[in-house]
């Protein structure tokens, strides 16, 4: 009885009180502001002209309603895994035989990040694709982040969740499906590809994982450069990074305290987005689907659901030396076979010759000539175009068998 | 034009005046914090602890004077003076003894001049301490630019070198030909640059924390660690780890990022000033939570360092000297700074974030002229020890001021 209860997969909606709004309201008015930066770029962090720009537009033009609109408008669960409750979108293609697919998003992101998506990858016939190219989606929210419940215990690391995922996955009764993510949900899915559960078929990523953990061959120019980027985001852009993975209490008390804080602790992740929403909100001039109104509805549902601590402890969970998974062996490579597509505003350029060094089982490799480190979101209907691309065979495969 | 020279030289009168209105907002901000869950573990392994820093919000509201920290700034002889472009606010307490050595101590991150005020008596009234009047002092005790009433930089450049300068600039302006320095923290690197550029009228210095270390002796260390001794490599171990510290790098790569964080949320503030090291934070956390202070390291006196921080306004400003160290370091490798020729003194905190062996400090500091380890003391020794400290500064400036003598 209670194993029935614990495993059920229950409806979610997502209800916002007036008094949430008014307090953000409020202390966004009342931010008091710092001084600005000293440098005309991103050399010092968040510029004070974007997040100002930023905080004008969150309390004078941005609806407080679009969050629950929009994510009350798809089909949203919560089902109880490892003792956390996870939430996640479930959209079922029409295409009964659609492959299924799960979606892991990262830091500073949420399942918002992926909703663009959902249109090209489960109807794909409406968005210049075949019926055979269909994908039933789940798109969970990690632990600790967005409408999922915080871990209340050590121990969410990156593979607890990719198991968690599988579970997940075996719990809505697909028995064969792949697995898709970049930033953090990058690290679930390269887990989920080494472990290997029953059913997963074979993982897509768009960040490199392998390559944080260790020297990478820089025998090419290609390589070189890669190498240099990776250093230079080691050097000037890391330091939400180094916080996060040792410290994420002390960065939590501001995240969830002050609205302002929040979006500038998260708008400051890598160059390449950086310079894209400020262009969206000081120039008025988005990059693809990185506009103001999807930018703040991220940091709008971070404010909301109060998970800014949370989130920044998966570091912790993930990359810190003090978490229990810290120095434990590292898992084999994946047996199952691997895609990877190289966005070129990614933090650094994966040229292929890293991602066959790092999947031996690369099946797909892929650069496209635009997206950067949010490309789900930035490009949906390219990289909805990529997903299609990197599975096909995983279809064909299964077709034949 | 001679009318602008005396102006800009001119020295002000100081006093720190609040608003009763910036008073019941930071109240009000405290009162209303959003907090989040508390951390997984029971240390501080994942950062500052939620019942420490909710200890601290309540004594912060119910029971702190907001009085306190104009009433003892006030209380004390402060000025403003106009260097190289800013108004440097400092302390100025001169001995009643004739003979004093003047002496100027530069505070660090996340301190303050609240840090060295329990000093004043000792070094300035060493006969009312348990000195001699030939141990007296006249004391300067100025403020970082971007720190406290010293007034914010408007444009990059303001590393260590240009601070040392303009405190050059200060002694001179207060008539002082022959003094010396000390510092710890980034007081330690002011002072580090100050023996470097040995302006006329610098006899010399005194560190509690070894800022040569990351541009000398760590290349050094990298070069020879097979030479090492088992403690030196565990020391260097604690000085590879101070660099790994998420505070050095945000501040470091990001300080306007982080500064909306320390504007906007005083509990923000106090959280990211309390995550310094791990003594300072663990006798902090017992005086908050068990109502046992650490020497000078009370409730009150820590609150008055995070309330001036929050009234100045100075989170980013602050933080943006670890930026201009940060960049001041990658020069310094490129080129070399002199060598401090000028005599250097230094003491051995027990519970500073590491403990330089003496050899590391004669490898970085060659006319080494006074040595000691400390009994008791962590990171910031003048706050939590000002008698102990005091005496440091007695016996390691002793041959200097006989020199001075002669």
């Amino acid at each position: 009885m209670s194993v029935a209860t614990t495993s059920e997969v229950r409806p979610f909606g997502l209800s916002v009180t007036d008094e949430q709004i008014d307090d953000l309201q409020r202390r966004i008015a009342t931010t008091r502001w710092p001084s600005k930066e000293l440098v005309e770029d991103r050399s010092q962090g968040v510029q004070l002209a974007t997040l100002q720009a930023l905080a004008h537009y969150w309390v004078t033009e941005y609806d407080f309603g679009r969050v629950e609109a929009r994510l009350n408008g798809l089909p949203q669960f919560a089902t109880e895994i490892d003792g956390v409750d996870i939430h996640f979108l479930h959209i079922q293609s029409q295409q009964e035989d659609a492959l299924p697919l799960v979606i892991t998003h990262g830091w500073p992101g949420s399942v918002i990040e992926l909703l663009e998506t959902i249109g090209p990858l489960t109807d794909p016939t409406a968005h210049g694709g075949e019926a055979a190219e269909a994908f039933h989606m789940v798109l969970p929210s990690l632990p600790g982040y967005g409408l999922s419940g915080e871990p209340v215990e050590l121990g969410w690391d990156l593979a607890r969740t990719a198991r968690a995922w599988s579970e997940l996955m075996e719990r809505l009764g697909y028995s064969r499906y792949v697995a898709q993510g970049g930033d953090v949900g990058a690290g679930v899915s390269d887990v989920m590809g080494r472990l290997a559960p029953d059913g997963l078929i074979g993982i897509h990523t768009n960040l490199l994982v392998p390559a944080l953990n260790g020297p990478m061959p820089t025998e090419t120019d290609e390589e070189r450069s890669a190498a240099a980027q990776i250093a230079m985001f080691r050097q000037s852009g890391n330091g939400y990074f180094v916080e996060m993975a040792t410290r994420p209490q002390t960065i939590g008390y501001a995240l969830l305290d002050s609205p302002v804080a929040l979006a500038a602790w998260m708008l400051d992740h890598d160059t390449d987005s950086y310079y894209k929403i400020t262009g969206a909100f000081v120039d008025g001039e988005p990059t693809g689907n990185l506009t103001r109104d999807h930018i703040l509805d991220n940091v709008t549902l971070y404010w909301l659901t109060a998970t800014g601590a949370s989130a920044a402890r998966s570091y912790w969970e993930a990359y810190g030396p003090d978490a229990p998974g810290a120095g434990s062996e590292p898992l084999p490579a994946p047996p199952i076979p691997v895609a990877f597509t190289t966005f070129p505003g990614e933090i650094w350029r994966t040229p292929r010759s890293w991602a066959e060094d790092a999947y031996p089982t690369l099946m797909y490799f892929n650069e496209v000539d635009r997206g950067g480190h949010f490309a789900a979101w930035e490009e949906p209907q390219l990289f909805s175009e990529e997903l299609r691309a990197a599975f096909k065979t995983l279809r064909d495969d299964r077709r034949s068998s | 034009m001679s009318i602008t020279v005396e102006t800009t030289t001119e020295i002000r009168p100081f006093h720190v005046e609040i608003p009763d209105e910036q008073i019941e907002d930071l109240r009000r901000r405290i009162e209303e914090t959003r907090w989040p869950s508390k951390e997984l573990v029971d240390d501080s392994s994942q950062g500052i602890q939620l019942t420490t820093l909710k200890a601290i919000a309540d004594y912060w509201t119910s029971e702190y004077d907001f009085d306190r920290l104009a009433e003892r700034l006030n209380s004390l002889p402060q000025y403003t003076t106009e260097i190289d472009g800013l108004d440097i606010h400092f302390i100025h307490v001169r001995s009643e003894h004739e003979g004093a050595l003047p002496l100027i101590i530069t505070h660090g991150w996340p301190g303050s001049v609240i840090e060295m005020l329990e000093l004043i008596g000792p070094l300035t009234d060493p006969t009312a301490h348990g000195g001699n009047a030939d141990d007296a002092f006249d004391l300067v005790i100025p403020s970082i630019p971007g720190y406290g009433f010293s007034e914010k930089p408007a444009e990059a450049g303001w590393d260590s070198g240009r601070i040392g300068a303009a405190w050059a600039e200060l002694m001179s302006r207060l008539g002082y030909t022959r003094y010396v320095a000390q510092g710890g923290d980034q007081g330690a690197g002011v002072t580090d640059a100050m023996g470097r550029q040995a302006p006329e009228g610098l006899l010399g210095v005194h560190f509690n924390f070894l800022d040569a270390v990351p541009k000398e002796l760590l290349m050094a260390a990298l070069n020879i660690r097979l030479a090492f001794s088992g403690e030196d490599r565990a020391q260097l171990g604690k000085v590879v780890a101070i660099f790994m510290r998420g505070y050095i790098a945000e501040m470091g790569e990001h300080p306007q990022t982080i500064g909306y964080s320390l504007l906007d949320s005083p509990i923000g503030l106090a959280a990211w000033m309390l995550d310094h090291d791990a003594d300072s934070y663990e006798k902090i956390s017992r005086a908050f939570l068990e109502g046992k202070p650490t020497g000078g390291l009370t409730r009150d006196a820590v609150l008055d360092n995070i309330t001036l921080y929050w009234l100045t306004r100075t989170g980013a400003s602050t933080s943006r000297l670890y930026w201009e160290t940060g960049r001041a370091a990658k020069a310094s490798f490129k080129n070399p700074p002199p060598h401090v020729k000028l005599p250097v003194a230094y003491t051995v905190f027990p519970d500073e974030l590491f403990q330089a062996p003496r050899h590391w400090v004669k490898h970085a500091y060659h006319e080494l002229i006074y040595f000691n380890e400390a009994e008791r003391g962590g990171h910031f020794a003048a706050w939590e020890e000002p008698e102990i400290f005091a005496g440091e500064m007695r016996a390691a400036f002793k041959s200097l001021r006989n020199g001075a003598a002669s």
